[in-house]
């Protein structure tokens, strides 16, 4: 017997989709069953009093979980944000329920072995409940008590050899595509980068000393898997600058119909033979491809690298071989200043070991935006006030045509008084010489 | 229960402490096809819905069943997870940024027996526990936020408004006969801490009411002049009120006043100040978006655009949004090239016409007033459709 009546969720249990709300149930119902005599930590009806509380959400209309307080583990100001409800008396499983973030390893492969430890840990030492994964990309631990936090700490880096992820103003979890691990078109490793970086970087991920959030995200190439160019401040996208390497043979049996277009992405539909010219050649968005002699010519000088064509033949085409990233910055989601996509500041960089220079960048920008961001202030925002070229003379690189997607449309350029003959001191005196008042 | 001791002493928290350690490297996981291959992959190809094949140089292959999961997932679900990875896969697995769950196995046999094994595994109350698909010119599955499960400032909740959404748009999981993939984003305030603005359709929480202000409490919980600062629309300044406490005594209080024309709901006072809730059962609701995308694929990365003001709370099963979402997306199977995304596909035929396809109604709350950018979307030419 439920120990709440849940008549409003009890209708999302019903339709094809996953239910939340029959998972939670079943763990409810396996923690009063506790079949592996587990010694829990927090209450027993925990998953009941979730399950409870979100129902008075669907009948009222308004969420019951309050500001978060502040609590976390010795020595770090990030990786749990505390949370209370406010209906403790009738919720009493859930009056404390803070969020652990765990960081996740890069591309998200697991071994049964790994997560059934974090199982193990988070049935005795929480909810049992999580997401896999938050929106950053942490392993997100829904539920614990505040003395739990510390316990769950200590087990995590000593049994498991892993770290809390980030929150508040400080380096969140970075995050990657899975790269070539199991990608053609990941144009450098982006999970070694990403691991890199969090390693290079644990101090700003775990101790906030930024005047806001900041994230990296490193997509393999510009079809952006993990959407860096969308949601984080800085962005590394793989990209190339030599030539698509054509396998003409296999583009003949594209356009000869033996391979299915863009991999049999559109397979349940019929829109008749592949066609080259109109799928291909005329939806190239530089007009830098054509046929010849049964063979198909690609102007790479002109080509932008969009991924359409090695999209859609994708073992006729590949990524060149010169590769790098090209690095944008100040991507971010609405609040407050409105959305923000990322703006390029590096159009290409070498991907080499020991990353001198990608962090000669990172570092760079850090500097500018913490000597000159206000308080909760992304870097995006900072880029708007203070313009793009303040962001790339703050890491020394010269304005090229490829930052902007056109010039500026007003004269009104703040000239500096060393760029002007003769600085901007002058004698009223000598001007009143040769004009009168 | 007893308290059991991890082995961590309080009273010296630097005694064995390990810290900045960061994630584990993902090699330590990878399954041996992966590792060995790594680098070297050619090409792939998607036998079917939801199964994928990657061609290493080696002559290798990898076939990757793909299936949806709730984000929101309990330990007994990932014990299960991991059951059938062992069962099928060596004990590896990986999860997608879009909240899917990936099996790997070595031949196109073994993906179709594990595909109908997944897709036979139901919950009680009868719902696919690993649905399989996800893949190709179809849609996959709903990245969210955490909404009235977990958060103080939601709009609405998250978790439920994505399972009547996909349960609506299920069919479509499992198969490809989009024009392109149809990425669909739910955040349930604008801090949008799931960042979906530049999805094919957004689906966004939003307050449409001021704060109401906890004036007894305001000066002890918040600093007003953080709570000031926090307004993007200058819309809050310190004040002095008289009011009667929950005890009864008159009394004089430093607190803020909100000129409430000026508010845009955004609810950054309310993260700064606890004492200015936002919520209200009334006042809340939904606001789809469409139209953008984060690839550079034949067109630039775009921003998704309001098509729909507001649609109110229904839980559980909010009917309006799901038939929406279902509308858009028909009028965009019917109507859009192959490889057009819905942003592309808008931007061809044109707002005017996007509008009239999808059947939805064009209001003033469409209009942008909100800064500078606001003006790059009026219509500057006399080239419109009727």
């Amino acid at each position: 017997m439920a120990k709440h009546a849940t008549p409003l969720l009890d209708q999302l249990q019903s339709g094809p989709w996953p239910s939340f709300v029959a998972d939670i149930k079943e763990e409810a119902e396996r923690r009063h069953k506790n079949v592996n005599n587990v010694e829990y930590q927090i209450p027993v009806d925990v998953c009941d009093d979730l399950l409870g509380i979100l129902e008075l959400s669907y009948k009222d209309g308004t969420t019951h979980w309050k500001h978060g307080g502040i609590v976390g583990v010795f020595g770090y100001g990030g990786g749990v944000i505390g949370r209370y409800c406010d209906q403790p008396q009738m919720f009493p499983g859930v009056a404390h329920f803070h969020t652990i973030r765990v960081a996740q390893p890069a591309g998200m492969y697991y071994t049964t072995d790994f997560l059934k430890q974090l199982c193990d840990l988070w049935d005795m030492r929480g909810s049992g409940l999580t997401n896999m994964h938050g929106a950053t990309g942490d392993i997100v631990l829904l539920g614990t008590t505040t003395p739990q936090l510390e316990e769950f700490y200590f087990e995590l880096t000593h049994k498991m050899n892993n770290d809390l992820g980030g929150s508040g103003s400080n380096l969140r979890t970075p995050a990657s595509c899975l790269g070539d691990s199991r990608c053609e078109w990941a144009c450098y490793d982006t999970q070694e980068l990403c691991y890199q970086m969090t390693q290079e970087y644990q101090d700003e991920l775990h101790r906030p000393a930024f005047p806001y959030k900041f994230k990296f995200k490193f997509d393999g190439c510009p079809n952006g898997c993990v959407a860096s160019i969308a949601r984080s401040d800085m962005s590394f996208i793989g990209t190339w600058r030599d030539d698509i390497r054509i396998d003409q043979e296999a583009v003949a049996a594209y356009v000869g119909g033996e391979i299915q277009p863009n991999g049999g992405a559109h397979s349940g539909k019929d829109w008749g033979a592949f066609d080259i010219q109109k799928e291909v050649i005329d939806l190239c968005p530089t007009e830098c491809m054509w046929m010849e002699d049964g063979k198909l010519q690609i102007n790479n000088r002109e080509c932008t690298r969009c991924m359409h064509c090695l999209n859609v033949m994708p073992r006729a085409l590949r990524i060149g071989n010169d590769r790098g990233l090209s690095i944008l910055v100040g991507a971010k989601a609405p609040i407050l200043d409105g959305a923000q996509m990322g703006s390029l500041l590096v159009p290409f960089i070498k991907v080499e070991e020991p990353y001198d220079e990608i962090k000669e960048l990172i570092e760079g920008i850090w500097e500018w935006w913490m000597e000159e961001g206000k308080n909760r202030e992304r870097l995006g925002e900072l880029i708007k006030r203070q313009g793009l070229a303040k962001a790339i003379a703050a890491v020394g690189l010269t304005p090229v045509p490829q930052h902007v997607m056109e010039p500026r449309h007003n004269p009104y350029i703040f000239w500096k008084e060393e760029d002007v003959e003769g600085g901007w001191d002058r004698d009223i005196a000598d001007y009143r010489k040769h004009h009168q008042r | 229960m007893a308290f059991v001791s991890s082995g961590y002493n309080p009273e010296k928290p630097m005694e064995n402490r390990i810290s900045d350690i960061g994630p584990r490297h993902a090699s330590d996981f990878f399954p041996p096809v992966i590792a060995k291959n790594k680098g070297q992959w050619l090409w792939h190809e998607i036998c079917e819905p939801g199964i994928l094949m990657h061609k290493a140089e080696s002559g290798d292959e990898v076939y990757t069943v793909r299936c949806g999961g709730a984000r929101l997932m309990s330990i007994g679900h990932i014990r299960e997870i991991c059951e059938i990875a062992d069962k099928f896969c060596g004990g590896h697995l990986r999860f997608t940024t879009r909240n899917n769950i990936e099996f790997m196995v070595t031949t196109l046999d073994e993906a179709k027996k594990l595909k109908e094994y997944l897709n036979a595994q139901k919950f009680d109350g009868g719902s696919f526990k690993f649905p399989v698909g996800g893949t190709g010119a179809g849609i996959t599955n709903i990245v969210h936020t955490q909404g009235w499960v977990h958060c103080h400032t939601p709009a609405t909740d998250a978790s439920g408004t994505v399972k009547v959404v996909l349960d609506e748009l299920f069919e479509e999981f499992g198969q490809m006969r989009m024009p392109a993939q149809v990425r669909i984003s739910m955040a349930c305030c604008l801090n949008m801490c799931g960042a979906v603005h530049c999805s094919d359709i957004a689906i966004l929480g939003y307050h449409r009411k001021p704060p109401v202000i906890d004036h007894e409490w305001l000066d002890n919980l918040c600093e007003i002049p953080l709570a000031v600062a926090a307004c993007p629309v200058g819309a809050i300044r310190p004040t002095k009120k008289e009011i009667v406490t929950e005890k009864g005594e008159t009394k004089t209080v430093n607190t803020i006043a909100i000129k409430n024309e000026r508010c845009m709901f955004c609810g950054n006072c309310y993260t700064m100040c606890p004492s200015l809730p936002l919520s209200d059962q009334t006042g809340d609701g939904l606001v789809i978006m469409a139209g953008g995308k984060v690839s550079n694929r034949i067109s630039n990365p775009k921003f998704s655009k309001v098509v729909v003001a507001f649609i109110p709370n229904e839980p559980p099963r909010w009917p309006k949004l799901a038939k929406t979402i279902r509308q858009i997306v028909e009028a965009y199977a019917a109507d859009a090239r192959k490889y057009e995304r819905v942003g592309d596909w808008a931007e061809r035929i044109g707002w005017e016409r996007f509008f009239e396809k999808c059947g939805l109604d064009f209001s003033e709350h469409m209009i942008d007033d909100f800064r500078d950018p606001a003006y790059y979307t009026w219509r500057q030419t006399t080239n419109f459709k009727f």
